[in-house]
């Protein structure tokens, strides 16, 4: 690892702290990992600032996550953007909080190909609309699916009857 | 070309799947055809989704190690240990040394395992069914192994948080070492088989590749990046249980196609057994398990004679184990590539979400790409040797 523990987390991603230090809410380095909590308005541009600059070059897992039932001063529905970079080894955890109402944030399919997929998921599981997504439907879940299972308001032991046994001919 | 086709300028529509030989699981594909060429493909998956990660919310920490093994089922015993890592992570526990060489030991006999199922299963779609006898022959002894030491071949759930289920049985390592000492003769005879073989070169060279650039940007890890030239091992850079202890090396291949995956693990398989050598010799004494009450349940003598025992022991099973607020990511190289547990923890004795990401889901993405203008006897033959687990893709 090219990193020391001894560093404070702000340390750790010096430039894009500095660069984007208007839309960072918090840092935090919990057991060598590094989280960054930043607003959902300059995403794309922070991940593009990511990708290009600190050669943080691997999306290696995009999710949704619903903090409605965590507590600790924590709500809402969050996507988790899990950063890897090839050259200098270092990893990075952006969270990105979408408020109470409609979730929604911009895609980056174009920034990595490996989004598209992981956007689908968190639109399948969580409700989170990526805008301008070329293809947002679901993905695991059927695609007469009601509701999205990984929220804490849809309920473990929910069974929803299938309304067609046909399957899609186009998908 | 047919004359339909070119009469009509249609493409012909092809549905493989979801329950097709070829596929080993439930994977439906979509494809548009010109003549014998795919134009265009699409994917549908999802068909083994068991929602995993909604269940695991409503289970104690425990009790989701069994489903793990049902994630990537011809290696569960990487998944339990990837699962129990990044719960162990969240804990900040450090587990025993013996511990620590059991689960490597056991994580390289199922890489073993996993390479075997997947380049024997992927010779048998291309027509190559000896190979498939000789692997799987291998594969149902290190099973044997399994059997012996967690009393189940396919799922396992041997790894607790904090340690292991329950130590080996006497006699185990010597009997891991005899079955062990016949793998490289298996692999020598299916190398001879394969390796140069006029028929398999052709089936897969330049079939269903990917360049360097491509892979990275999927998201690829995994024997799937190596074979594009990517010198990327978690085992290496970012080493775990001693691995960096151990004397091996990462194939590498630059072709990025069928048969440079093939050529990876077959390497990577003979790099395994090296690892387990190197383990075998000197397995350290001790116990299994930490022995921090809370974590691990106490010694059964402990709990019949001892009014903490029990209550540990009662504790342990009606609360689950508390775990700090906090979130952690952990990665493991699996068989596939990097298998990674996201757990978080508001506190409570359940997991608040535990979230896999899951190697082959980030590899399967990119197919449609990899298989413009092959035919479909090709996608047949590339899907066998991204070693797609429906189990892992949908969860």
């Amino acid at each position: 690892m090219t990193e020391t523990v001894t560093k404070s987390p702000a340390e750790k991603l010096p430039e894009f702290i500095e660069r984007f230090k208007d839309d960072v809410v918090a840092i935090a380095d919990y057991r060598g990992d590094l989280c960054i909590d930043v607003r959902k308005d300059r995403l794309p541009e922070m991940i593009r600032f990511l990708k290009e600059t600190l050669q943080f070059n691997m999306l290696m897992d995009l999710f949704g996550m619903d903090y409605a039932k965590y507590g600790n001063g924590l709500s809402g529905v969050a996507v988790i953007y899990n950063l890897y970079s090839m050259p200098t080894r270092r990893r990075v955890r952006l969270r990105v909080f979408l408020g109470e109402e409609r979730p929604e944030i911009r895609s980056i399919c174009d920034l990595f190909a490996a989004a598209n997929w992981f956007e689908r998921e968190a639109f399948d599981l969580f409700g989170v609309t990526f805008t301008s997504h070329p293809n947002l439907t679901r993905i695991l879940c059927h695609h007469d699916f009601e509701g999205h299972a990984l929220l804490k308001e849809y309920p473990a032991d929910h069974y929803q009857r299938l309304k067609s046994a046909i399957p899609s001919t186009e998908i | 070309m047919m004359p339909e086709v070119e009469i009509n300028n249609q493409l012909m529509r092809l549905n493989l799947g979801p329950s097709h030989p070829a596929t080993h699981g439930t994977l439906r594909i979509f494809v548009k055809l010109d003549g014998e060429f795919v134009e265009e493909m699409k994917l549908e998956i999802g068909y083994l989704h068991r929602c995993f990660e909604k269940m695991s919310e409503t289970h104690t920490w425990t009790q989701v190690i069994p489903f793990t093994d049902r994630l990537n089922y011809c290696s569960a015993l990487m998944n339990n240990v990837g699962y129990v890592m990044a719960v162990e992570k969240l804990l900040g526990v450090t587990i025993t040394k013996r511990c620590e060489r059991i689960r490597v030991l056991l994580c390289e006999l199922s890489r073993i395992v996993d390479h075997l199922v997947c380049i024997g299963t992927n010779a048998v779609d291309v027509g190559a069914l000896s190979c498939f006898w000789y692997f799987f022959r291998e594969r149902e002894n290190i099973y044997d192994l399994f059997e012996a030491a967690c009393g189940a071949r396919l799922t396992t759930s041997y790894t607790r948080i904090g340690g292991l289920m329950s130590d080996l049985p006497d006699g185990w390592i010597d009997w891991c070492k005899k079955i062990v000492k016949q793998l490289p003769r298996t692999l020598d005879d299916v190398d001879g088989l394969l390796t140069h073989n006029r028929i398999w070169i052709e089936r897969t060279k330049g079939v269903v590749k990917i360049s360097k650039e491509r892979a990275i940007d999927y998201g690829f890890t995994g024997p799937c990046l190596r074979a594009c030239g990517v010198d990327y091992d978690i085992r290496k850079v970012h080493p775990y249980y001693d691995y960096d202890k151990f004397d091996f090396k990462v194939p590498i291949e630059s072709e990025g196609d069928t048969y440079a995956r093939y050529l990876v693990r077959m390497a990577e398989m003979r790099e395994s057994l090296k690892i387990i050598d190197q383990a075998l010799e000197d397995i350290p004494d001790g116990e299994v398990n930490i022995s921090d009450w809370s974590i691990v349940l106490p010694p059964k003598e402990a709990v019949y004679n001892s009014i903490e025992g029990l209550m540990a022991h009662f504790k342990l099973i009606m609360q689950g184990i508390k775990t700090p607020v906090g979130e952690v990511y952990s990665y493991t190289e699996a068989a596939n590539g990097e298998l990674g547990f996201f757990v978080s923890s508001n506190g409570e004795g359940r997991p608040y979400r535990v979230r896999v990401r899951p190697p082959c889901f980030a590899i399967y993405q990119a197919f449609p790409e990899m298989c413009h203008r092959q035919t479909v006897s090709d996608v047949v033959a590339g899907l066998g040797s991204l070693n797609i687990v429906a189990g892992e893709l949908d969860r």
